[in-house]
């Protein structure tokens, strides 16, 4: 080995070890950020070595391709609204799986007949991880975005031909795997992964995306990770197991945080069935007005802000974190409670609440908050359904039954702040809002929270 | 591969999904999406995979534009990647310490 590959070898180790590190510091806000300039510095090491220590001859393309996609990359940090970071997140899955199988078709054009039965069993996993991966979350990007229509696309017979998909794609990297020779073959599984991804993403409603974006997440670095085994380079396997098993992490957690399987997620159809599924509760829905509630809040000794998507869609964390702020100069309590999987994405809504300048101390997780509702004087739901429907856990029926809530019904009042009577994205019936203690204040929840700022500051 | 290389692979592999589930539980879920953006930005490292493919000897100019698109995705996800996780951690604050030290002042002075 020449002096360059041995750098080159040291830069990949110290990349490693500083991912590792920025990720062991993620565990706390406070050193989180620092983390992040150790991974900077990993990867910059590592680009470098890679410079360094390959023969290159030809510097045009990958000043290019630098260029390009550091002026996209740059623009995109710098624009992208908080509220659309779900989308972007997509985006990003979608673009890191397609390196990882674009490399994958470079390895097979140039060395396909050099590698052995191990490598070529992992470039089949790079190139179907890769291709399915990119248009899955091309499509969930599209549906996040509202391109096209957020609710389940489905047919009958839907999982027969995604079985038959599967089977032909699986059947292809077999016959490829032992006739690496057969290009038509190797092209056909790409393009049965890349028809694979969009099946299996369009029978998805929004409401699960949290669930399919960690694990869009997880085969994005799996694929990292298998062209790390192609290449026999060990920082892509770090790298990219570090990120496959962070999806997967969180893809469990988000499916205990709805009581459902991730087989359930994806194949179930989530959303179909419920036109017929839900009963109707009766009772009536109380409304209530603006200067009510806004005394109600302006009164209680502690409140409880719960935010649900309908947040982020209304661009409300600005004026609920005004409200909050003018009630806490009143001397009330002010807490928000969030669901696991409130929003589009793990973590969604405590983005949009820290960009409104929310202190992290002042969020709260499902099991801290809870037992705390039945002290609770008022508790504000924006723009949250399902995370705080007492059939989860009354209603044995119910086709959320089980899935752990957030128990608003416990408070002494809850205001549900909400655009129309319509039943909101799940399509379910929330017996919630025909208690005695809620009480309804219907429009826009931005300016819903903006009067109620102005009218509890006349209180 | 020769099979120390491939034990060595599995080694590494195996290590690495243990660190990682070890690490990553530790993530309380305040900071789940900054770490979502993070780890994607991290796996941006097939970004040295595609630079080989790019502009290094002994491929073919199929590769090398290959390689041309993949060297700008992987940029879009590593710039991009830290830039906006920056940005998120960036807000994420404490409570203002001023009011809490001033009470804290007072229960001392009585």
């Amino acid at each position: 080995m020449s002096l360059t590959t041995y750098f080159m070898e040291a830069t990949y180790l110290i990349a490693s070890i500083l991912f590792i590190l920025s990720l062991k510091m993620m565990s706390h806000p406070d050193t989180a950020r620092r983390g992040m300039f150790l991974a900077e510095g990993g990867m910059f090491a590592a680009i470098v070595g890679t410079l360094v220590g390959t023969e290159i001859i030809s510097w045009t393309w990958i000043i290019a391709g630098l260029a390009l996609g550091s002026i996209i990359g740059a623009w995109m940090a710098i624009t992208v609204p908080m509220t659309a970071m779900p989308q972007r997140t997509a985006l990003s899955h979608a673009f890191g799986a397609l390196a990882a199988a674009l490399v994958g078709v470079g390895e097979f054009l140039v060395h396909i007949n050099d590698l052995g039965g191990i490598k070529r069993g992992a470039l089949g996993f790079e190139i179907m991880l890769g291709a399915l991966t990119t248009t899955g979350s091309l499509i969930a990007a599209a549906k996040l975005q509202g391109i096209i229509q957020g609710k389940p696309v489905q047919f009958r017979g839907q999982n027969i031909v995604n079985a038959a998909i599967f089977l032909s794609m699986t059947g292809c990297f077999i016959y490829s795997w032992i006739h690496p020779e057969a290009a038509a073959v190797f092209y056909t599984m790409l393009g049965l992964a890349f028809v694979f991804g969009v099946m299996l993403v369009i029978p998805i409603g929004s409401a699960d995306m949290p669930v399919v974006m960690s694990l869009l997440n997880s085969y994005a670095g799996l694929a990292a990770a298998a062209t790390g085994f192609v290449l026999g380079n060990n920082v892509l396997i770090i790298a990219g197991t570090l990120d496959g098993f962070s999806g997967f992490i969180l893809s469990v957690l988000m499916c205990k945080a709805m009581n459902r399987s991730i087989t359930n997620v994806l194949f179930g159809g989530f959303g179909a069935a419920i036109a017929e599924a839900s009963t109707d509760t009766g009772g009536v829905m109380r409304e209530i007005s603006l200067d009510d509630a806004a005394m109600q809040l302006a009164f209680a000794n502690r409140v409880i802000f719960v935010p649900g998507y309908g947040l982020a869609t209304a661009q409300a964390q600005h004026a609920v974190r005004e409200l909050g702020e003018l009630l806490e100069e009143r001397g009330v309590t002010v807490k928000y409670a969030i669901h696991p999987v409130a929003g589009r994405m793990p973590g969604h809504m405590n983005v949009l609440l820290a960009e409104a300048n929310v202190p992290y101390s002042s969020l709260y997780e499902m099991e801290q908050i809870n037992p705390e509702f039945s002290s609770t004087d008022v508790a504000v739901v924006i723009g949250a359904n399902d995370v705080v429907n007492p059939d989860a856990r009354d209603n044995p029926k119910s086709l959320i039954a089980g899935m752990p809530i957030l128990e608003v019904d416990r408070a002494k009042s809850v205001i549900v702040l909400k655009r129309g009577q319509g039943r909101g994205f799940s399509g379910l019936e929330n017996p919630l809002f025909y208690k005695s203690c809620t009480s309804m204040l219907y429009g826009d929840a931005k300016s819903s929270l903006s009067h109620l700022a102005q009218a509890v500051q006349h209180v | 591969m020769n099979p120390a290389v491939l034990i060595a692979s599995v080694y590494v592999f195996a290590l690495a999904a243990f660190l990682g589930y070890q690490v990553i539980s530790r993530v309380p879920p305040l900071l789940h999406t900054p770490l979502m953006s993070a780890t994607n930005a991290i796996s941006g490292i097939s970004l040295i995979g595609s630079l080989v493919l790019a502009g290094a000897k002994g491929y073919p100019q199929a590769a090398h534009i290959l390689g041309f698109v993949a060297v700008t995705t992987a940029t879009v996800n590593v710039v991009g990647g830290f830039g906006i996780t920056d940005r998120m951690l960036k807000m994420f604050r404490k409570k203002p310490e001023t009011k809490a030290t001033a009470t804290d002042g007072k229960v001392v002075a009585k």
